[in-house]
């Protein structure tokens, strides 16, 4: 299930290029009356995986949707393989999967089915191998025909990630994917990070568990208040040490806040 | 829009000067309908009130198409504007038609064709403001009000259409003179009160829009700079 | 650049995209049945409370008929047209669809095609249980016409709209304040056309149906156009 190991749409990517995966610069989106993007720019490379850190309300899930072509920034670019994803947003869309706190997946299908439905969407051809691969990889093959709301939490988010790596995106985002499950899940997940990225394709990973997440990071970036306030990084000695940094760039934000959330 | 603050003044004092001109038309100038006596004068108002409403919601229709082009939030404030006075004047259209229509039909609603459909012109716009204040956040509640906008306009003549084949068998009152031919008195006032409608309504729309883009800007300075950067 | 990755979608692959969507919702509605039964029991309880609240003599019935089963057969069709998108949105499949490469006219017509689906299944069993309530003689035939462009129209505004009422507060309420003003010629359309096709001798010989289409015409057409405006965070 690696990006180099086609489920074919039908399009032969290009040879991968020095070009970034993904490029954003100057993004602002607003939401009513706050501003929840200010300015924010970052750039994943093939084979990488960056961490998104910061507080809540900084902008992480924001900035995540507005990657997956979800909300229009204000103002601002997206460059996702050099194409221009606010020009060209259906191309981008078969370039990008998002798996966030939402399932987007119908409580009333099973997990086959909604593979099968998204895998439609997107244009998949040979379905059916691509599906089954996609539940074997996941190791959910087994509850595959029962409704997706009779799963638990820690299968459905399983299933989640199935449909979004279903038509192998070149990009992939995950906002806090680790949040409600187990510490089995959370390794399972960790791995598949890091054979998304080790097989060339690029992750954008947001949480707030630095200890997770700094075993899987080559990079990190440090939202604050809708802005870049740190980028960390590259990985040294095989992992991130976030901890410090990303204390000292978020101070004046007052540690204990950092301590209290998760 | 008028940004001048001299030239929003002259237009007030235009607007009130014309006022007084078609006011004193209507009251001294313009002989009485022979059939409908006095009370027909109200008509004049009447068929201006009722201009200047279509006028109102046909701009809303204009600004909303280009909104949706341009995304440019002065374009929404103007078609917020507009359609605010669109429901203030269709209210009075309709109230005006039922004053109207007491003393000399001895009935307070008729179902004509014109009246019916500025009725349901009434509702499809005081929709439009409820859909706007019942949608939490602002640049969604202008894209919908947008596409309200030009659905809303689109169906007038079809609502007009079904409404007088459905009504033709009925001997309803005309919201009209009860004499086709308008004698010259009666066609210049009424032309001059239309004008000085229109004029009132073009101040009002001024310093309404006026109203609405200081409120989005206001907004946007809640926070400076990128308030700067996105509403220049 | 965009080159190799174009794969822009021919209609071909358009088709299978609205297939896709369609069949989804087909199975989901048929595995909850929720719109379909509140649409129609909603529909049959306002046709008996007509029979309540006015004095349904047989005399009156061709004159008044017509009126009667529209008026229940779109009030219980409004609860329907808003379901289907207030679950996607509360579920948040909605941002399933946007996030994926389909056209959003697609989306539009997919969903258009379904609720023109509910509101046949509802006056499938409207029209009958109106002829045997208020004994009335209905030839399905002539009214089939009437019935499908009626339908095609109700569905096209009410599509739109209930795209827009889901993201509003009291969304319940909206979707009937925006869609029935604006679907006045409809009802005014099928209820005529319907009287006259049952005999009601007070209605009017106008062509109706031409009417209909011209409206079904022109609200699919913006409905499709101004879908995605709708949809956009």
């Amino acid at each position: 299930m690696l990006p180099t190991a086609p489920c074919p749409d039908g399009a032969e990517r290009e040879e991968p290029a020095l070009r970034p995966a993904l490029e954003a610069a100057g993004l602002v989106r607003r939401y009513g009356s706050t501003v929840a993007l200010r300015g924010v720019g970052l750039v994943v490379r093939r084979g990488e995986a960056v961490a998104l850190l910061g507080p809540n309300g900084a902008g992480k899930t924001t900035l995540l949707r507005v990657l997956a072509t979800l909300a229009r920034p204000s103002a601002g670019s997206i460059v996702v393989d050099g194409v221009d994803a606010l020009r060209h947003a259906s191309v981008a869309r078969r370039l990008v999967g998002l798996v966030a706190h939402q399932t987007f997946l119908y409580g009333e299908l099973t997990a086959r089915e909604n593979l099968r439905f998204y895998g439609r969407l997107y244009g998949l051809h040979d379905l059916d191998a691509c599906v089954a691969r996609a539940l074997d990889v996941m190791e959910i093959a087994q509850r595959a025909d029962a409704p997706i709301r009779t799963l638990s939490r820690g299968m459905q988010q399983r299933v989640a990630v199935a449909r979004a790596t279903l038509h192998e995106p070149l990009v992939l985002l995950l906002d806090e994917p680790e949040t409600g499950l187990d510490d089995a899940s959370q390794e399972r997940l960790a791995r598949l990070i890091a054979r998304w990225a080790h097989g060339g394709g690029a992750v954008l990973v947001a949480s707030h568990r630095l200890e997770w997440v700094s075993g899987l990071a080559d990079h990190a970036v440090v939202l604050r208040e809708g802005r870049v306030a740190a980028t960390l990084g590259p990985r040294q000695n095989g992992s991130l040490d976030l901890a410090r940094a990303y204390h000292e760039a978020i101070s004046g934000q007052g540690v204990a806040a950092m301590v209290a959330s998760p | 829009m008028l940004t001048s603050a001299g030239a929003r003044r002259a237009l007030v004092w235009i607007a009130a000067i014309a006022s007084a001109v078609s006011a004193a038309m209507i009251v001294f100038y313009v002989p009485n309908d022979r059939v409908q006596g006095v009370v027909q004068r109200i008509f004049y108002f009447h068929l201006a009130l009722a201009w200047v409403a279509y006028l109102a919601f046909f701009l809303v229709l204009v600004a909303s198409v280009v909104y949706l082009v341009s995304r440019d939030l002065r374009w929404d404030a103007f078609a917020r504007a507009s359609a605010e006075l669109g429901v203030l004047f269709t209210t009075l259209v309709l109230i005006v038609g039922s004053l109207w229509g007491k003393p000399i039909w001895n009935t307070w609603w008729t179902w004509d064709p014109r009246l019916t459909t500025t009725l349901v012109l009434w509702f499809i716009y005081v929709a439009y403001l409820m859909l706007r204040a019942y949608t939490p956040d602002v640049e969604r509640g202008a894209r919908f009000g947008a596409i309200l906008g030009i659905v809303g306009f689109v169906d007038v003549p079809i609502v007009h259409f079904s409404v007088q084949w459905w009504r033709s068998l009925h001997p309803d009152p005309v919201f009209a003179r009860s004499d086709p031919q308008l004698p010259t008195p009666m066609i210049v006032t009424l032309l001059v009160t239309i004008a000085a409608m229109t004029l009132v309504f073009c101040a009002l729309l001024t310093y309404r829009t006026m109203l609405e883009r200081m409120r989005d800007d206001n907004r946007a300075l809640e926070d400076d700079e990128v308030g700067e950067r996105v509403y220049a | 650049m965009t080159g190799a990755l174009t794969a822009d979608l021919g209609w071909r692959a358009y088709a299978r995209q609205l297939y896709a969507l369609m069949a989804k919702d087909v199975i989901v509605e048929r595995r909850t049945k929720d719109a379909i039964t509140a649409m129609l029991v909603f529909s049959l309880l306002v046709l008996v409370t007509f029979n309540f609240a006015l004095d349904l003599r047989a005399e009156i019935m061709p004159a008044v008929g017509p009126g009667v089963l529209w008026t229940a057969v779109v009030l219980g069709s409004t609860l329907g047209l808003g379901r289907t998108f207030a679950v996607e949105r509360d579920q948040g499949t909605l941002d399933g669809l946007l996030m994926a490469p389909v056209d959003r006219s697609a989306l539009y017509f997919a969903k258009l095609l379904a609720n023109m689906l509910l509101m046949a299944a509802v006056l499938l069993v409207s029209v009958p249980v109106y002829a045997a309530l208020f004994n009335v003689a209905v030839r399905p035939l002539p009214l089939l016409a009437i019935v499908v462009l009626g339908i095609v129209g109700f569905a096209a505004v009410g599509t739109l709209f209930s795209a827009m009422a889901a993201h509003t507060r009291a969304r319940e309420v909206m979707l009937p304040i925006l869609l029935f003003p604006v679907t006045v010629p409809i009802l005014i359309g099928v209820v005529q056309a319907t009287g006259l096709a049952l005999g009601n001798p007070a209605a009017r010989d106008m062509p109706w149906l031409s009417l209909l289409l011209g409206f079904d015409a022109m609200y699919v057409s913006l409905g499709a156009v101004t879908f995605e405006h709708a949809l956009e965070e």
